[in-house]
């Protein structure tokens, strides 16, 4: 790539100076970020080198996302030295980050839905007082043609798809000619065909000379991607593995061996977990289903909120004993189905069926009796009630039941008994029962939600993102669960962006696109790309 | 009926409409500068109050409405700091911090005038008309659009050059991020607390200029609480402009013929109470939020105060 004689502020180095010399093109030596209570990241050191894709990988909370933003510039270091191309530098804002030629893409995309990818683009890098469209435009033209993509630059970025913004974000962290680019899970909201496109640009821009740092949480991605793997536990560096051996060795030995780093003795708890896997074939086990379908929908339709996508002439029959997975990118509807099938939107047309009876008409409560239980997404939202105790969230969805009301009075004793019974039986982590909930972790309050949602016999139970923002245990025991529950014969459903999570769970996975149900594939080999080609809008065979 | 659209009735309503919609127009103008920028400035109305008052002690003081409207500015402009202190600064809550300001100037410019004036109430001059050469020889039009005191026509210039600076210029590009999405603005580097501040002090001079005009131009006077609501016509106006600045062109001149209807009914012999024409413009804000209110698009990041790394 050239440099641009007209670009705004080119960097020192260009992308293909670089290639060739042993010197990193960035070095961390022994950073160290405390947080109140926290020690994020424990004298960390770590290098790339100019044409190397370098993964980081550990579980949330390992202390990935505060070193990157360490080296973007958002935080400051307590202790530690940065080199860039040799020599010592600070870097202290983001500025001065991406004059160094240090490019950083944000897991959640950063662009301005309202403007224009041309504006997203101008944004804090035009200098004069006028806004220089025509520098800019030759600037996407160029980059894009490095990274082997095709941009439209008077698109608002919020009409983009989302591989197609984080295209743009890209081309964002690479305009003031970077050296270096830090992708924070890149991955996390990309169907298989994103990733895969994702992974030719990543090749192109390693091959022009660039130091590409690839965070991640997924240890197959780390495997595919990852020229070297360095892998974080607790804010300390606990292993890394060289490129020969990543070449030398079969993906189930690196897995085996990267697993036994993060987790040391624990490691068996949670090898199966998807993440940790080195390849994505679910771990299926043959369940007894019943004959009929438990929970039916016949022709649903919902009017969507602020924007996202409702569910328009919907219809599925889940059986007892099944695990159905719900597909599709965020905002396509899945709010709109969950609330729907819990009760809390009124479908505009269309029947529900819980066991061949109607359920339409009936409320929220009504169809909590009859054992239909909605896990929701919106843990702190609608979930819970954080300024109540943990024991009075657990019966929360029991209001006025006995044994727990008695004449509109409140039995704490009744409460907490049940709630002791709970908090053991799911393991929450909790002081007591009359905790304030919202003082427990995000882990603790999913599993505050599944003991409510889960006791008291249930028969369908609908899942939204049962694992987002979980710890690896965590996400291991969630999963347990609903193979569990599944296992006792109740109709469930799984709404999920993540593909890997519900390849792993799901018997059938149906694909939710633009509020329609785009079709229904039966898990399997081959199902993941056939889900991937759905979830963009490919028409149903 | 037939009556109502003689010439003398539509040149009084639209001429009328020009005269209480300008302040309106400069009022709705800095609002959605400000809007923009993610600030909901409540006190519209208690800066519009200050630049009344001040503006009106500026000319009076020198005889010059020019520098009457002046100094309405530049007081307008001062209160806007507080504004800037408190919310853009400090992270405070916007409209709480927007009430104090109307009632706090209510109160104050209230007082002022009475230590000043007592019960008197000096009248200005009147301002020249501007008559444009040609146009203003056209039926109806030309006695009513185009003969009005100079400060009109500058504001139609200051509109377009707003939606200039909004399209076309970096400044303009930064602000309409800071509404949007602060963080990814500091992010790119830009200090969304100086573009904040810049938005809310130009939104601030420009309240002033409006009460000044109402003050100066419209009453000729002032009297404690001249503005009586204004200010909360014009951030209505601003909020269905969609950040256009000929939104608010629009939304002004609506909102002044409503207000200046009574005028020009009397001037054709109907006669209504005046409690109910100088209900007009309230009923009508209310039914075109019932009618518009769906599709205003505010800006996503309006009203909440930027503090970098809380989410």
């Amino acid at each position: 790539m050239r440099v641009m004689a007209d670009a705004p502020a080119p960097a020192p180095a260009t992308l293909s100076s670089t290639a060739g010399t042993p010197v990193p093109a960035v070095e961390l030596i022994d950073i160290t970020k405390v947080f109140p209570g926290v020690i994020a990241n424990d004298h960390i050191s770590l290098s790339v080198l100019p044409g190397e894709v370098l993964c980081l990988l550990g579980e949330n909370g390992a202390g990935k996302s505060t070193l990157m933003s360490i080296l973007s510039g958002l935080y400051r270091p307590d202790e530690g030295r940065i080199r860039v191309d040799g020599s010592d530098v600070r870097i202290d804002s983001p500025r001065r980050g991406r004059d160094l030629g240090i490019g950083m893409v944000h897991q959640h995309l950063s662009l301005i839905p309202t403007l224009t990818v041309l504006e997203n683009l101008m944004l804090g890098s035009n200098k004069g007082i006028i806004l220089d469209e025509k520098t800019a435009r030759t600037r996407i033209a160029d980059l894009a043609s490095t990274l082997g993509i095709t941009v439209d630059a008077d698109a608002r970025a919020g009409s983009l798809a989302l591989g197609q913004q984080q295209h743009v974000e890209i081309i964002k962290a690479l305009w003031k000619g970077s050296k270096v680019l830090i992708l924070d899970e890149p991955t996390s909201m990309l169907t298989p065909q994103g990733i895969a496109e994702l992974q030719k640009v990543l090749v192109e821009l390693k091959t022009s000379g660039l130091a590409i740092i690839f965070i991640t949480h997924k240890l197959h991605e780390a495997i595919a991607i990852g020229d070297r793997v360095t892998i974080l536990k607790q804010g300390r560096v606990v292993g890394t593995i060289g490129p020969e051996i990543l070449r030398s060795s079969t993906p189930q030995q690196l897995q085996r061996r990267i697993v036994a780093t993060m987790f040391g003795e624990e490691a068996d708890e949670v090898a199966d977990v998807a993440e940790l896997r080195e390849d994505l074939e679910g771990h299926r086990v043959r369940r007894t289903m019943s004959e009929t379908p438990l929970l039916e929908l016949v022709g649903v339709s919902a009017p969507g909120h602020h924007g996202q996508y409702g569910v328009s002439d919907v219809s599925l029959a889940v059986r007892g004993g099944e695990i159905l997975g719900i597909a599709g990118v965020d905002g396509n509807g899945q709010r709109a189905l969950a609330e729907v099938i819990a009760g809390q939107r009124r479908p505009s047309a269309g029947d529900i069926r819980l066991a061949a009876a109607s359920i339409v008409k009936l409320t929220v409560s009504s169809r909590q009796r009859l054992g239909l239980r909605y896990v929701t997404d919106d843990r702190l939202g609608e979930g819970v009630v954080r300024p109540f105790a943990v024991g009075m969230n657990l019966v929360l969805k029991r209001i006025g039941d006995k044994p727990f009301w008695r004449r509109g009075t409140i039995d704490r004793v009744a409460i907490n008994a049940t709630a002791r019974e709970l908090i053991a039986q799911f393991d929450i982590r909790t002081p007591s029962s009359e905790t304030r909930i919202g003082k427990l972790s995000g882990g603790n309050i999913q599993k505050a939600l599944l003991a409510r949602e889960l006791s008291f016999q249930p028969r369908v139970v609908v899942f939204s993102k049962p694992t987002h923002g979980l710890d690896v245990r965590t996400i291991a025991m969630v999963r347990e669960r609903i193979r569990e529950l599944a296992g006792r014969g109740v109709a469930t459903v799984v709404i999920s962006t993540d593909l890997d999570e519900l390849i792993d769970l799901s018997d059938r996975v149906a694909v939710l696109f633009e509020g329609k149900i785009a079709g229904i594939v039966d898990n399997g080999p081959g199902a993941e790309t056939r889900i991937g080609e759905l979830i963009v809008g490919a028409q149903a065979a | 009926m037939s009556d109502l659209l003689t010439p003398t009735f539509l040149t009084a309503l639209i001429a009328g409409g020009i005269l209480a919609g300008i302040p309106l127009l400069f009022a709705s103008l800095g609002e959605t500068i400000a809007e923009q920028s993610g600030i909901l400035n409540v006190g519209l109305e208690g800066m519009m109050l200050t630049g009344a008052f001040c503006g009106f002690l500026g000319a009076l003081a020198t005889g010059n409405a020019w520098v009457g409207l002046t100094v309405g500015a530049i007081s307008g402009l001062l209160v806007s700091l507080v504004m800037v202190v408190f919310c853009v600064r400090l992270g405070l809550d916007q409209i709480v911090v927007g009430i104090s300001i109307i009632l706090c100037a209510e109160g104050l410019t209230s007082l002022l005038h009475g230590a000043f004036f007592g019960q008197s109430y000096p009248r200005l001059d009147a301002i020249d008309v501007f008559a444009i050469p040609v146009l203003s020889q056209i039926p109806v039009l030309g006695g009513s659009l185009f003969s009005q005191p100079a400060p009109v026509y500058m504001a139609l210039i200051v509109v377009g050059l707003v939606g200039w600076i909004f399209r076309r210029t970096t400044a303009g590009l930064d602000l309409r991020a800071a509404g949007e999405r602060p963080d990814s603005l500091d992010a790119a580097g830009v200090s969304v607390v100086r573009v904040r501040t810049v938005a809310e002090m130009a939104c601030g001079a420009f309240a002033g200029i409006g009460g000044a005009y109402m003050s100066i131009v419209g009453a000729g006077t002032f009297v404690p609480f001249l503005t009586g609501g204004m200010g909360f016509i014009a951030i209505v106006i601003a909020m269905m402009g969609r950040g256009h600045p000929w939104g608010a062109v629009l939304g002004a001149l609506l909102f002044g013929m409503s207000l200046s209807i009574a005028t020009a009914l009397q001037l054709v012999g109907i006669s209504i109470p005046v409690d109910v024409v100088q209900m007009l413009p309230f009923v009508s804000v209310m039914v075109v939020l019932v009618v518009f209110a769906r599709e205003a698009r505010l800006p996503a990041a309006l009203g909440l105060p930027y503090v970098r790394g809380s989410r």
